[in-house]
Parts: C-alpha cells; structure tokens; sequence
C-alpha cells in the first residue's frame, strides 16, 4: 500500500504504543506490535485489519486526546482499513466504490430492487406478479427458475472472485509465504469463529464506552451464523430443486423454511443490535467517515433478512410477487455489493489472524527479543531477570 | 448541580487509586462521600494514570500471579530499597493486607492481566491492570459512581483548616469558583508535590527548571504544605525526589512510561562537554533508573547524551522518539550539538580502553574498559559500527518522598506525636512512611489500595461516632 496521511498517522500511533506497551493485555494487535520496531506500510495495514475495533486500548490510554500525543488507535485503525479496502479491491477501477461507500451501497440496493421489479413487471404476466397463488413452482411464475439461477449465480461467481482477488491482493502485500499448517489454520479458525478477541478473551470490551461488555461479540455471533444459516438454507433449498426436483416454495417444516426462518431472524437481531451500538456509542474512538459504509451493510443485510422474512408470512397472498422480486432485488445488490462493502473486513480479518496464528507460533519458538519495559526497583533481586533484551 | 452546603460524612481529596479505594470503602460502609479531584474528567487520576502494576503478596499461585511470595520476602525487598528507611509497623500491615486488594480490586471492576501472557519474570511479584493504570481508574470511578459517591472534577482543594487537631472544613476551588465543603471526617489522598517547580527549585535551585515531570501537573502538594505549616508531622527527606533518565525531548509533563530510555547500559554517555561522568554498565538496567536520573540531574544544564552504534540498535526496548544518527562520530555531534573534535576523542579514548570479550546483553558480561576514568565494567563495546546512534537524556521526576506521618489507621500525626482527630491520609502524600527512600515497583499502588481502604474504614467509623 501506498503511504497515506491515515499511513502516518498510524506509524505515529504505534510508534508511542510500542514504547509504552501497556495494552499488550487485550488483543492481537499488542502482542503482534511487539514483534517489531519499524512498521511497514504492509505491517499497519495487517495490524490495522488485525483490530476488532474494541476500543478497549482508547480508554486505558494514558496518551489520548487531550493529552498532546492523542493517540487513538480504533480511530485510525478504522481509517485505515478502509483505505486498504480500497487499496486491495478488484478490479481496480472499482476502487473507487470504497469511496462514499454508504451512498454506493444504498443506491445499488435501491436499483437491484427496482431492476428486478421493472423488469418482473414488464415480462411476467399482472395475474402471475399480483395474483395470490400457492404450490410448487408458484414463485418461479414470477421469476422463471432459469433466470433466477442464472442472475444470482453470475453474481455470486463475480463476488467470490473479486472477494479471493482481494484476499490474494492482501496476503500478498502483507505477507509472504505459505498459509500455515493444520494446526495454526485451525488456531486461527477457532479465533475468527469465536470472535476471541472481541470478547477481551472473556473480560468484554468497551463497545459502547468506558464500561466493559460483551454486546457486539454477541450481536455480531447473531449476524454472522444468522447470515451462515440463510446461506445454508439457500444452499438446502438449491439442493431440493436440482437433486431432488422439488420446486419452491417449501412447506414450513422443511429444512429450507426452517433455516431461513431462524436465520433471518438472527440476522434481525444482529444487526439491529449493531446498528443500536453504533448510534448510541461514544463518538470518540469511531471514526465517522465509516459510518456510512458500517450503516449501509447492516442496513442491507436487515434488508435481506426482512424482506426474506415477509415473503415467508405473505407468500400465500397477492403480496408475493412484489416481495419476491423485491427479496431478490435485495439479494442480488447483496450479491454484487459483496466485494465493494464492509463485508470485505471479514476477508481480511480473517488473512490477518490466520497471520498473526503463524507468528504467534514462530514467536513462542524464538524467545529473544526486548520485550517489556522492566519495573521501576532498585537493588532488587528480582531485577536481574528483567534486564532489557532478555525474555525469561 | 451538587450542593455544597451540606454536611458530608466524608470528604476525600484526591482522585487517584488511593484516594478512589477511600471514598468507595467510605460509601460502601454508608457514608456520604464526596471526592474533590483537582484535574479535569479527561486527566483524572493522578499518578494511578501512569502505571501499571501493583505489588501483593500471596501465599499461592492466583489467577493473575505465579507461584508464592511472602510477607517476609516482600518486607526484605521493601528494606533493601528504602535500605531501612521505612516503618516496619505500618509497612508489615501494608504487605499483609495486598494480600485481599487485588480481589477487593476486581470486585470492583478492575481487570488484570492473565499471568500467563508477556510479563513473565513478575507475574510473580506484580499483578498487570489490563491495559494499565487508567484502566484500572477508569473501573473504579465508574463502580465509585455507581454506588453514589459524588465525584467533582476541576476542583482544587486549597486548604484544610486544622483547629485544634481537628479539621472543621475545606477551602476549595470548584470550576473556578471559590466554595466551602464541611465534612465530619476528611481523606487526604492528594499526591505529592512532584509537579509543583517552585517547591522542588527550593532544594535543586534552577536545576529544577530542566526537570521533566513524568505524571500527572496536578501533584501540586498544595494540601501537603497546607497541612506541614499547620504542624502536621512530616516523614521522608524533602530534598529527594524520585527521577529516572528520560528522553531530553519529552513533554514538560505526563510523558509516561513511554519516554524513558533503557538504551545507557549499551552506551557511552557523555554531558554537554562531550565527557563520560559514570560507569554505564554497572549493573543492569532496572537498578540503575534512578541513579541515572539524580546523575544526570547533576550534569550541566541537566541534560547528557547516550551513544551507540549500530549493534546495538535493538538491543533495549524502542523509545517514542526517533533516534538521532549519523555516520561519523563527528556528525552525530553536530547533530546533538556537541563539539566534534571533544566527542571525537572521547569516543577515541573509551575504544582504545574497550578489551576483547563476549558480549552478552542479557546479563552482567564483564566486557570492561581498561585505564579509563571513569571505567565502563559491563557491556563495554567499541563504537565502530556506524551509523552511529544518540539519545539526549534528562531527568524524569517520578515522585518526591516528603509526606504527612500517618499511624495504622491512616490517622495523619501532628509534629508533636497525637493523631489528629478526624483526619486521615492514603497514597503517595503518606507514602513516605514505607518509602522513605528508592522504590519497588507496584509498591505505590500497593500504598494506595491498602491505604485507601484503611482510611476509607476508618473515616467512615470516625463519621458514625
């Protein structure tokens, strides 16, 4: 990555953190920091994706704002991953997508809704859009089957690529060597699925200010599996029609339905839970500019969830037809968005701790480096062994 | 807006640890507390801000330190440093009681770190607060906040008037305004007077005006020296202050941890004459902070100069300033604005002195100069690898030592032995009566909490009478 102001910024930031080393006790980005003294442009953007943004470091900051040095290391950091989404998207000239990102998301959304419904309402028949029907095969009256697959696959093929194009781009820039072995992926897997460090490993973090919880870890575990059952129910459903040739819509018992449903409403409560954290949290340590895009996915993905939702209760009514194609519209957006929104950080994220596993694991192997500032004691004993330069 | 006219039970001065322990046991017992912190909300908290650990004793391992360590062990520690300078009565009940502050602590809402993780040589001495001692003030105004002690931020206490050995009320200046607070009993947990330059010129002289404060501008000691020239008794030698070397280029105050320089055990260090003045490597680095503080407090002009080379570049932890560097000997003197050709020969005269040996920076490896005055007896190296590399050094006020005498129940002691009678103290204003001299580390928060607590009781019973 090129250097930038946020760049400086940053290096500046970690420059004070890495001769205070205070906060070593809350997450990765500590411990990993310590493993260096220069930071390279690569270095800040992986221990930048490598932050949960807990913000649990701004408040035992004895170097924040007002005091001169105002670090604020969730700040920057945040500013700083969104650079390097830019930075590491694919094709190039969509980069430009993370710019005002909040707008792009919510316009994009608002025109795969309104495509699909234009475009239903131009070439399927009022009496199969309007008309309240049931049965198999009832939904594919509005959108034929073929069409469906074919726009939903193309932009899920499209996303992934763009996502893997990324995520290449990134551990490329940041790292160079092979993925790890079993155990350190499997390491790294056990911290992105259970969200390890933003739980402060247990002690919470401050998600809304001074005060320790574990409110985002929980809403986002809601957001993050609803949003893997949906997936899982799309993939059953997508089973059902092609392995088994049963046609849509399944009755409520099915594994389809079912999925969806608690899916769909996970997601509801994820991300309304945090879209709540974010309007009511202390300004300080957010940065602003990320607003838009952190609204504009969650907004989305309580979108998807809702319209899903509805479909199920009125699928039975003449509201069927426009719900689904708006449910699609919604999917669709989703689909193309993937790659140009705040989803992305799960990507990176991701590369980083699975990083950080490798280090982590090299650091324990070479014990040699200054490590912690020694105590303040004279003609002490236990001084000895905390001469610099010497990790016991 | 609070109303200041009422009686409170108990009054506490100070926001830092010792004084947040005193006014949360105070309330915890039932009292009306209200605690008066001089600072603005964002720089609350005194000294507690700036560190990091606290030293508790344990007859086992906990979750947060390893293996055991004793009364007996930590009271030879405590008479090593202060080399006697200590009340063994009062220091023996302190040690004792450390024993329950990390669990009093964490029941109010501090966090420590895990043993396991960085720190390990003294997980077994000293528990971590997660993410340090702001951290750790953080937890305990909210928790103080949440059973209702009253908190004021940006209001100074100017003066206790003492009648008869008894306080009848506080002077105080809250948000600019002039106000009167009357309590039954009163806390003193003000600080020393660290940050106040023209008490500490009166014994250093302009020397003080090159001093760096590491901590909080607020430890004023304007309630210490109200309370001295009211005839309160006073324990540890007004002249000493605590001071480590810190980097010449740090802010007048609050710099922190971050602006101490651990690179002079694998340096040469001149003055501003480009001359050595001490043995570098006389032994490790831990225990010769101090002496590098007062030493280079007797420097001209208060300021020294490290050098090295680059072997030695990541030999120490990195400090929050860049280096200085240059390829010759004589640019790095221009750099640090120094005389060349001095500095030159300096270098000169401590490489021809340099004997062969193995370096080892992790201990005392006997590469010594020969014929040298002064010698360098540890980790002596050449300066023969360039770019050559300089830090410029000046003292770094931690604490001064002056404090009120206190008994075994916080109660302050007039000059002429009797306690007063509804006055108590905690923290670093009462310190000096178990660190009369040098320090340990984590023994001043260990202070606070236990001192908070006591006093924090005994106001308390002292207000229910």
């Amino acid at each position: 990555m090129r250097t930038t102001e946020v760049m400086r910024d940053a290096r500046r930031a970690l420059d004070i953190c890495n001769a205070c080393r205070y906060c070593e006790g809350f997450c990765a980005v500590f411990p990993a920091m310590e493993l260096r003294r220069q930071f390279t442009n690569a270095d800040l953007s992986y221990l930048a994706n490598l932050c949960h943004n807990c913000k649990g470091c701004y408040y035992a900051c004895q170097y924040a704002r007002p005091h001169p040095f105002g670090v604020n290391v969730p700040k920057t950091f945040a500013e700083l991953r969104n650079e390097s989404y830019a930075a590491y998207a694919w094709p190039r000239p969509l980069t430009a997508l993370f710019r005002r990102n909040g707008l792009v998301v919510s316009l994009a959304t608002a025109l795969g809704i309104a495509a699909v419904l234009i475009l239903a309402n131009l070439f399927v028949p009022q009496t199969a859009l309007y008309g309240a029907r049931t049965g198999t095969g009832a939904f594919y009256a509005v959108i034929p089957w073929g069409v469906l697959v074919a726009l939903s696959a193309a932009a899920f093929a499209f996303a992934i690529a763009a996502l893997v194009m990324g995520g290449m781009s990134f551990w490329r820039d940041t790292e160079t060597g092979s993925l790890g072995d079993g155990r350190t992926v499997g390491a790294a897997l056990r911290d992105i699925l259970t969200l390890r460090y933003l739980g402060g490993e247990g002690h919470g973090c401050n998600d809304l200010g001074e005060r320790f919880t574990q409110a985002r870890r929980h809403l986002h575990h809601c957001m993050f599996y609803g949003f893997l059952l949906c997936f899982a129910s799309t993939c059953t459903a997508t089973f059902y029609a092609d392995v088994l040739g049963q046609d849509a819509p399944y009755g409520i018992f099915s594994l389809p339905v079912l999925l969806g449903t608690f899916g769909g409403v996970l997601l509801c409560v994820g991300t309304v839970g945090l879209i709540w954290a974010k309007i009511v949290s202390d300004p300080a340590p957010a940065a602003p500019s990320l607003l838009g895009p952190d609204f504009a996915l969650l907004f989305l993905l309580l979108l998807a969830a809702l319209t899903g939702l509805l479909l199920l209760a009125f699928r039975a009514t003449a509201a069927m037809g426009p719900l689904l194609a708006i449910h699609f519209g919604v999917i669709l957006a989703f689909f193309l968005l993937l790659p140009y929104s705040k989803f992305v950080h799960g990507i990176y994220r991701s590369l980083a701790l699975l990083r950080w596993a490798k280090e982590r694991d090299q650091d324990a192997a070479v014990p040699s480096r200054p490590e912690q500032r020694a105590p303040e004691s004279e003609n002490l004993r236990v001084a000895l062994t905390a001469a610099p330069g010497n990790r016991a | 807006m609070l109303d200041l006219t009422r009686l409170f039970d108990v009054l506490v001065i100070g926001g830092g640890n010792a004084a947040l322990c005193a006014a949360i046991t105070a309330r915890e017992a039932g009292c009306s507390v209200l605690l008066l912190e001089h600072a603005p909300r964002a720089f609350r908290g005194g000294n507690s801000r700036h560190t990091r650990n606290l030293r508790a004793m344990h007859r086992g391992p906990t979750s947060v330190l390893t293996e055991t360590y004793t009364e007996a062990e930590y009271w030879d520690d405590l008479l090593r440093v202060t080399g006697g300078q200590t009340d063994e009565h009062v220091a023996r009940l302190m040690i004792r009681d450390t024993a329950e502050a990390l669990s009093w602590l964490a029941a109010r809402g501090v966090r420590f770190q895990p043993s396991l993780t960085g720190t390990l040589n003294l997980s077994r001495t000293n528990a971590f607060f997660l993410g340090g001692g702001k951290a750790l003030v953080n937890a305990l105004y909210a928790h103080a906040q949440s059973i209702g002690v009253e908190i004021l931020y940006d209001s100074e206490v100017l003066e206790l008037k003492l009648d008869d050995g008894a306080v009848v009320e506080a002077a105080v200046s809250s948000k600019g305004f002039p106000e009167t607070v009357r309590a039954r009993t009163y806390v003193a947990s003000s600080g020393g007077f660290q940050a106040n330059i023209t008490w500490l010129r009166e014994y250093w002289g302009e020397a003080a005006d090159n001093f760096r404060i590491r901590g909080t501008p607020y430890a004023q000691g304007r309630v210490l020296k109200n309370l001295l020239d009211q005839g309160v008794g006073s324990i540890g030698d007004p002249t000493q202050c605590h001071a480590v070397a810190i980097d010449a280029r740090a802010p007048k105050f609050d710099g922190g941890i971050c602006t101490r320089l651990d690179c002079v055990p694998f340096s040469i260090v001149v003055n501003r004459n480009a001359e050595r003045f001490y043995d570098e490597g006389e032994d490790v680095w831990p225990k010769r902070y101090a002496i590098w503080g007062r030493l280079v407090a007797a420097q001209e002009g208060q300021i020294a100069y490290a050098l090295f080379d680059s072997k030695c570049e990541t030999l120490f932890m990195p400090s929050v300033f860049p280096d200085i560097r240059a390829d010759t000997i004589a640019g790095l003197a221009g750099k640090l604005g120094l005389d060349a050709a001095r500095l030159e020969a300096t270098v000169h005269a401590y490489n021809d002195a340099v004997q062969p040996g193995r370096f080892d920076g992790s201990k005392l490896d006997g590469c010594h100069t020969e014929g040298l005055t002064p010698p360098k007896t540890n980790w002596a190296q050449k300066l023969d690898a360039p770019p050559y590399i300089g830090y410029p050094l000046c003292p770094g006020i931690t604490f001064t030592y002056l404090s009120v005498k206190v008994d075994d129940r916080a109660r302050v002691l007039m000059d002429y032995g009797r306690p007063t009678a509804n006055l108590f103290a905690s923290g670093e204003i009462m310190a000096g009566n178990i660190l009369g001299k040098g320090y340990c580390a984590g023994t001043g928060m260990a202070i606070g909490s236990v001192f908070g607590r006591i006093a924090g009781q005994e106001a308390a019973r002292h207000a229910h009478n």
